[in-house]
């Protein structure tokens, strides 16, 4: 996790998470899991998603929020997890990658 | 992620306790294990490990994949005194990531002038610390000198088992401590976990090199915070 001074809860991902549900809307938390090389954002950053594609927090350096975006609403309808890989390795053009070299395993789930 | 799961975190956060969030990757299923939840089985090892490293990874038990998300309070850094040294380390401890607070009950130090834009106390520190405990998230640096000041925000952060105790003085002066701290009650084990005189031994003579000098040495205790006790629970 990220030891920066007091998170500040108007763009902390969790707070804002919980703020949202409690608003009713669809809330979709993107995590972290596993990185290889190097990666823009440690293990345990979070993103998180409603169904109008609104998001908060990161999971890379913005190189792959879109595509975790736009997953996240697909999972928000079949409210199954996910697990989402990102890197260079992907030799598919059309896939997003990172930048920097490194590869990242993002988990997305339903809240709720 | 289960909704009451998020809650926990987010009390836990707000209240400066370590949770860890469990995952099952399998299924989805989550849970919050607090610093002093028992563990069972394959998980407990892993769970101590995490809260020890405030690392947060994927672990294998028992044929699941768990990932375990950790959140650490901040590292919180209180400075026990308005003086020059704290004007130096206030920006800095900032800029490092720590939350500061200066508590100094002498107005003619602890003024707004001194210290702009810093959280500061100009009170008694035993009056403070009833609305802001020390906690093991926290780190303390007595630098007033004067034991009317010092001894008593010393001893609460003995036993908050804060992660850093420093206190400025001469080898001399900290004799002298000991030995009011001692008759406060406090195990001379205990009293040796005071980082007396304040700071890494790099030759620091200006309150800015001292500064310096105690922010590092806080860095310090935090990054090896539990290394002590692994080394020796490896050893027993």
């Amino acid at each position: 996790m990220d030891h920066s001074a007091a998170f500040d809860e108007t763009i902390d991902p969790l707070t804002v998470a919980e703020t949202w549900k409690n608003e009713g809307r669809d809330v979709a938390i993107a995590t972290v899991v596993e990185t290889w090389g190097s990666a823009p954002r440690p293990v345990g950053s979070h993103l998180v998603i409603d169904a109008e594609g609104n998001f908060q927090g990161s999971v890379s350096g913005g190189c792959v929020e879109g595509a975790v975006v736009a997953e996240a609403i697909d999972i928000l309808e079949s409210g199954k997890p996910r697990m989402l890989e990102f890197g260079v390795a992907d030799e598919t053009a059309w896939q997003v990658g990172l930048s920097c070299g490194g590869r990242i395993s993002v988990y997305v789930e339903r809240l709720g | 992620m289960d909704p009451k799961s998020l809650k926990e975190i987010n009390e836990a956060r707000r209240a400066r306790r370590a949770v860890i969030l469990v995952t099952d990757l399998t299924d989805g299923s989550d849970r919050v294990v607090r610093e002093n939840d028992r563990v069972s089985g394959g998980l407990a090892e892993p769970v101590a490990k995490a809260f020890r490293s405030g690392k947060s990874g994927t672990v294998e038990s028992d044929g699941r994949k768990h990932f375990l998300n950790v959140h650490l309070p901040p590292p919180r850094l209180v400075v026990i005194g308005a003086v020059h040294i704290s004007q130096a380390l206030a920006p800095m401890a900032r800029i490092a990531g720590y939350d500061i607070e200066i508590i100094d009950p002498r107005t003619a130090f602890a003024t707004p002038d001194r210290f702009p834009d810093v959280p500061l106390h100009a009170d008694w520190p035993e009056t403070v610390l009833k609305d802001r405990p020390f906690d093991p998230y926290t780190a303390v640096a007595a630098v007033t000198h004067d034991p009317k000041i010092d001894d008593i925000p010393l001893k609460a952060a003995l036993d908050a088992g804060c992660f850093y105790v420093g206190a400025l003085g001469s080898r001399k002066t900290h004799g002298k401590r000991v030995e009011r701290l001692m008759a406060m009650g406090l195990a001379r084990e205990a009293i040796e976990r005071i980082q007396a005189p304040i700071g890494l031994d790099i030759g620091a003579a200006s309150p800015a090199e001292i500064a310096v000098a105690v922010l590092a040495q806080v860095i310090a205790a935090f990054r090896s915070r539990g290394l002590a006790e692994e080394e020796k629970s490896r050893a027993a």
